[in-house]
């Protein structure tokens, strides 16, 4: 296609918004989510045609609608599936599945899992504002215990599941988390899973300012984020803290806040290894919760597997290769047959 | 006891007399772990090779392995072989092999008065007979006095045939269904030589069990020559069949190959998405076998997820299709209505089967109908199309496809267990003479591309694939603005839509033929009748005719829309009759249709097709 050789004037965000009125609540977290994607788009080499945008129900799923790409608002929890088998037939797009906390973990949880442990080329953002934003306020998978919701007017009793542990425990390839507020983190963090091949997950924070206004806010606040964050930067220690004087170090199987000022601190620390080859480290990671601990955001996991498509392609060409191409005729027409005149 | 092991191998010629017969009933049953299926199926084999014209019927339970020796274990194979055109299994078997007590009461209602029943009389001892309920020994009492009994002690002439065979014990009791299947090669004259090149391929890895089971096969067939109990072979001599090649077919079969074929023609990559599920698990592993003709299989983790690759396949520019049967078209609703509302081509093959919920899965029902034309919320119209016969399923998988790309609209293909796992005679189709399926993805033009601009012709959206620089767009599920495709809770627009897409399967009536009656064109009775049905009333009509009575009978392959023709044909009758495996679900159809039209019901959910006879009885009453 000559799209792909002919050198292309460079995209800008513009490029990648659809005329299409974007109708969030004002001070929606997923604006900055939306922005974000188009600016990280528009600096790959990528024509906006190679992109498709899959999404299911929610708030966060009207997503496909104002990108100026290829797109496909599907049903509720449902994605994966659509873009799986979309992945199957085209390996050149770049398909991206936005999906939320309910839609991807409550009602579409089993076709995610399986997405993930097969791991199909995709690229799936997994909103997460930690209750149902679009049926105007219930509570979500990733609700704290005893949340008060419409639906919980006594309280959520119901543990919360962890998005990145249900990514690790299915075996996806590249595992992330980002927040909405800090656009430069987000862009890095698309930008790498763009770039990896296979499932690439990415739990995203988000805030929905009606129904669960300031969910993160203890954690990923201006007058808090500095103690209660930390980034992981492969082949580097997990430091953080205002003056950037406090590490992990494991005690045994728990990691334990370290004071780095202490010299004799300053060794043995945890240094985040994104391609370890067991997932346990990773799953540790994901154990890091507010308050007891800082919470991690970042790569967590960026390994190699071959991917699903790629395995289903090369079937075909090795059967192929063995025993040609398939002949119709041949094939109606069997090893037994007989003839009446 | 003749020990048949001793004999001359290879007898080709018979003492015996043979008497000429037209047409014959053979019913092979016992445990679910006998080997039936494999037996009647080399019957099946050999019968197609001598050119008889033919049809059979599996019958089997759910449970892979039932307790050996009980009533719910019992599987069966069933055949009616002829010289003349058969269309069904046939009703009652004039021979019953039974390799057990439960095979046999299992069975018994299914065998004709003054029909054969061939017992392994080895293994009804007290306690198999209690194991089936029978209170007395049938072998010894009254029961089947009505009856040819022969007693054969299979597993003991099995055995003694095979005693110099370095097998243990079990594998020699396995083969006692091939010395059945000898019995009755000799029986009606058939040829070994199919089945014996069979069994040389197929364990050619254990040269033992190789020289076991022909052993066994002949020693049968050896036996039925020596034995006074069996006085005279039949001789069925070829059906005359329309000229051509011909090969035998079940209905999966042929509906997986109808798929790889619209594919192929259309030039486009068959995706198959599917979750196991009885009885149409048998087109996923035949699709999955097919990688030389670049056909991708998914087995979902669930019946959502198979439809889901399917519409993402539709999405990408390709054929997308998912299997399942009624429990699975449940769980689909809400996606198959996706593909109605962003109005991407897809087929959907419910392999019907006995409900409702779980139900009795391996046993055949058209039920389903009601379900495939309703569904699903709103006003979701879609193409329904059905299969007639097990060799039809590859007519009717491609028209699915074609129709399904022609008019970017999901068509659901209703097959049946009888027709799935059902074999008869296919003519097999000239490749080059197979249907055209032309698709013309848009590329950009001058003016803003249109999602929802329509052929003024079939109503269809243009089919843009990702991928195209300039088409980018945006469908789903939210109400679709004309034209832009954009979200649109315009009331106007809504209405608007809904009568296009209504439209648009209305006319897929002018792009489909139009329903001929078998028969006079008018009259006192029609009989009507869908998909799978077309073998039983097709003979019940043969019947009355040859009864010196007239009657007309139309069948329809396609059920939504119907052919433009068909409310002028029922005007010509006085009564339609709607023969169905359901409580009157085309019934329903065709009184909504034409209000007013005279129809009455002919109604069976036992899990098995009408019998010929039951049909005939009905017409007769009516007529």
């Amino acid at each position: 296609m000559s799209t792909d050789t002919a050198p292309k004037p460079p995209q800008s965000r513009d490029d990648f918004i659809s005329g299409q009125e974007v109708r969030w609540c004002p001070g929606c977290g997923d604006y900055a989510i939306l922005a974000t994607v188009q600016r990280t788009l528009a600096k790959r080499q990528i024509p906006r045609e190679k992109y498709v945008f899959v999404s299911g129900i929610g708030c966060s799923s009207r997503f496909p609608y104002y990108m100026n790409t290829y797109g496909f608002h599907t049903i509720h929890g449902r994605a994966p599936t659509i873009a799986t088998g979309l992945r199957c037939v085209n390996p050149e797009l770049s398909i991206w599945v936005i999906t939320g906390d309910g839609d991807g973990l409550s009602i579409g949880g089993n076709h995610l899992i399986h997405c993930m442990r097969r791991n199909v080329d995709l690229n799936i953002l997994l909103v997460n504002n930690r209750i149902y934003g679009l049926t105007k306020g219930q509570y979500s998978p990733t609700s704290e215990i005893s949340k008060v919701t419409k639906s919980t007017p006594f309280g959520s009793i119901e543990h919360p599941i962890n998005a990145l542990c249900i990514a690790i425990a299915s075996e996806a390839t590249f595992i992330a988390r980002t927040l909405d507020t800090d656009p430069v983190h987000m862009s890095y963090v698309l930008s790498r899973a763009a770039e990896h091949r296979g499932i690439s997950f990415v739990e995203i924070y988000q805030n929905c300012i009606i129904f669960n206004d300031k969910t993160f806010t203890p954690i990923t606040g201006r007058d808090t984020r500095d103690d209660r964050m930390v980034y992981l930067e492969h082949g580097k220690p997990l430091v953080f803290g205002k003056k950037k004087n406090k590490a992990i170090k494991l005690n045994g199987l728990d990691p334990v806040i370290v004071d780095l000022d202490d010299s004799q601190h300053q060794k043995d620390l945890v240094i985040h290894d994104e391609k370890a080859k067991e997932p346990h480290y990773a799953y540790l990671l994901t154990q890091m919760e507010y308050p007891e601990m800082p919470v991690p955001f970042g790569v967590f996991r960026a390994i190699e597997r071959p991917t699903y498509n790629k395995l289903m392609q090369n079937q075909i060409d090795q059967a192929v290769s063995m025993i040609g191409k398939g002949d119709l005729r041949k094939l109606i027409y069997g090893s037994s047959t007989w003839t009446v005149s | 006891m003749v020990d048949a092991s001793k004999m001359t191998e290879e007898k080709t010629k018979t003492s015996k007399p043979q008497s000429k017969m037209s047409s014959i009933i053979v019913r092979f049953a016992g445990d679910s772990g006998d080997g039936m299926q494999l037996a009647g199926d080399q019957f099946t084999d050999t019968t197609a090779v001598m050119g008889n014209d033919f049809a059979t019927l599996p019958d089997y339970p759910a449970e892979i392995r039932a307790p050996a020796g009980t009533l719910p274990g019992v599987s069966s194979f069933q055949i009616q072989f002829s010289d003349q055109i058969v269309s069904t299994p046939g009703d009652l078997a004039d021979v019953l092999i039974a390799m057990n007590p439960a095979a046999l009461k299992v069975n018994l209602v299914n065998t004709k008065k003054n029909g054969m029943i061939i017992v392994n009389e080895s293994v009804f001892t007290e306690q198999s007979l209690k194991k089936a309920n029978w209170q007395t020994n049938p072998l010894t009492d009254a029961t089947l006095k009505d009856y040819q009994l022969l007693k054969v002690p299979l597993s003991d002439l099995t055995k003694n045939a095979l005693k110099d065979h370095p097998l243990k014990l079990q594998e020699v009791e396995r083969c006692k269904n091939f010395f059945s299947l000898g019995m009755m090669f000799w029986l009606y004259d058939r040829s070994l030589e199919h089945t014996i090149n069979w069994i040389q391929s197929k364990f050619k890895r254990r040269p033992e069990i190789v020289n076991a089971n022909v052993a066994a096969l002949k020693a049968g067939y050896n036996y039925a020559d020596i034995t006074e109990t069996m006085p005279s072979q039949y001789k069925i001599e070829k059906a005359k069949l329309e000229p051509g090649t011909y090969r035998k077919i079940s209905g999966n079969t042929a509906t997986a190959m109808g798929f790889v074929a619209a594919a192929h023609i259309a030039g486009k990559t068959l995706f198959y998405g599917s979750y196991p599920i009885t009885p149409a698990s048998s087109i996923l592993h035949e699709l999955a076998a097919l990688k030389n003709f670049g056909v991708k299989t998914l087995q979902a983790e669930d019946e959502i997820a198979a439809i889901g690759t399917a519409i993402g396949a539709s999405f990408g520019g390709h054929i997308g299709v998912t299997g399942t049967s009624g429990p699975g078209l449940c769980l689909k609703s809400e996606a198959l209505n996706l593909a109605i509302m962003a109005e991407l081509p897809l087929v959907v093959i419910d392999v019907q089967r006995a409900g409702p919920s779980t139900g009795m899965p391996t046993k055949t029902e058209q039920a389903d109908l009601l379900q495939a034309m309703f569904g699903r919320n709103g006003e979701s119209p879609i193409a329904i199309v059905a299969p007639r016969s097990p060799a039809d399923c590859f007519r009717m998988a491609f028209e699915a496809v074609r129709i399904a790309v022609k008019f970017m609209t999901p068509v659901i293909l209703m097959s049946e267990g009888f027709l799935a796992e059902g074999s008869e005679p296919w003519k097999l189709p000239e490749i080059e003479k197979l249907p055209k399926i032309e698709i013309n993805h848009p590329s950009a033009g001058k003016t803003p591309f249109m999602p929802y601009a329509r052929d003024p012709k079939t109503l269809a959206r243009p089919w843009a694939v990702p991928g195209t620089p300039g088409l980018e767009h945006r469908i789903g599920g939210l109400a679709k603005a004309d034209l832009t495709g954009g979200v649109s809770y315009d009331p106007a627009n809504n209405q608007k839509m809904i009568n296009l897409r209504a439209e648009k399967i209305r006319r897929i009536a002018d792009d489909i033929p139009e329903a001929v009656v078998n028969g006079p064109e008018s009259g006192k009775l029609l009989v009507l009748g869908w998909g799978g049905r077309y073998g039983s009333i097709y003979q019940a009509a043969q019947e009355i005719r040859r009864g010196g009575q007239e009657i007309s009978f139309v069948h329809l392959n396609y059920v939504n829309p119907f052919p433009r023709n068909l409310g002028k044909i029922i005007k010509h009758f006085e009564k339609i009759l709607v023969p169905e495996l359901n409580m009157g679900h085309l019934l329903f159809l065709l009184r909504a249709e034409f209000p007013g039209v005279n129809a009455i019901g002919f109604n069976k959910v036992q899990g098995q097709p009408f019998q010929v006879s039951e049909l005939v009885a009905k017409i007769k009453e009516l007529l």
